[in-house]
């Protein structure tokens, strides 16, 4: 519990991280600049978790450890997601979302 | 002290989320989006949990981060910007995310937390958190971090198959 803050103080930051994501989300439209966002909501939701866990129930550990899953989670999100972008810019040399119009390669 | 220390924290973390959704620049952003994970994990080791912020520190600023400029490198030339947005599609994700926040932040502020007393407050260490991963009584979570290891497995190998698929059908048609 850092001194001196309160609980609404910090989840109200988390929650102008989460929007600002959202904003990004919408806005973007280049691939890896989405991907970006994304990564941005995740990080917002688990200071929300790691936040409400310390304040309100400091005996539980189940915050942290949803954290834990949440950044494992987004690691692997991470990896397929550029593995994807890396092999569908080289069949059609473009990363913007009005240029995929196929699934199907 | 400490709250002079978490208002500057916030305060960077935010302009930095701005400027990381908002820079035409790709690897620029990446840097400003590494700020952000910085600060997340400051305060993770104000609130004592210092476990949780090594391993925001350790996968998502070393790891995930890296991850990113590699393949930007790859597939975007760097000193090439983003196109410019339209503004009419600014302003609608502007009045979105701003609405979004402000009825978030008013249902957050109306609602009152029931504090527990600092006193009564126990520190979290590692111990505690490798206990319970590993127990498989109540309270413990050895099915969830079982599962999620297969999932970074799957990831893993599934990374790989995806990025290869294409040296691997021209391959086949060689043949």
């Amino acid at each position: 519990m850092i001194f001196g803050v309160s609980i609404y103080e910090i989840l109200t930051v988390s929650t102008i991280i989460f929007f600002i994501g959202i904003y990004g989300f919408v806005t973007r439209k280049n691939l890896i600049a989405m991907l970006m966002s994304v990564e941005l909501i995740l990080n917002a939701g688990a200071l929300n978790f790691v936040v409400i866990n310390k304040y309100l129930f400091p005996d539980a550990l189940g915050g942290v450890i949803f954290s834990l899953f949440i950044i494992a989670v987004a690691a692997a999100e991470t990896a397929l997601a550029l593995a994807i972008i890396i092999n569908l810019y080289r069949l059609i040399m473009s990363l913007k979302t009005d240029d995929l119009e196929t699934m199907k390669f | 002290m400490e709250r002079i220390i978490f208002y500057i924290i916030s305060v960077l973390m935010i302009t930095f989320a701005v400027m990381a959704v908002s820079n035409r620049n790709l690897m620029r952003s990446i840097i400003y989006l590494l700020f952000v994970l910085l600060g997340t994990a400051a305060i993770y080791f104000m609130i004592e949990f210092y476990f949780l912020g090594a391993v925001q520190l350790t996968v998502y600023a070393g790891g995930i981060i890296v991850l990113y400029v590699n393949s930007v490198m790859l597939v975007e030339k760097i000193n090439n910007p983003l196109p410019e947005v339209n503004s009419k599609r600014r302003l609608l994700a502007g009045i979105i995310s701003t609405a979004g926040a402000a009825l978030t932040i008013t249902a957050i502020l109306s609602y009152n937390f029931v504090h527990i007393a600092e006193s009564k407050a126990t520190e979290t260490n590692i111990d505690k958190v490798g206990k319970a991963l590993l127990n498989y009584g109540d309270k413990g979570y050895i099915l969830p971090f079982e599962v999620i290891s297969i999932l970074l497995l799957a990831a893993m190998a599934g990374a790989i198959a995806i990025a290869k698929t294409n040296k691997l059908k021209k391959n086949n048609e060689s043949k």
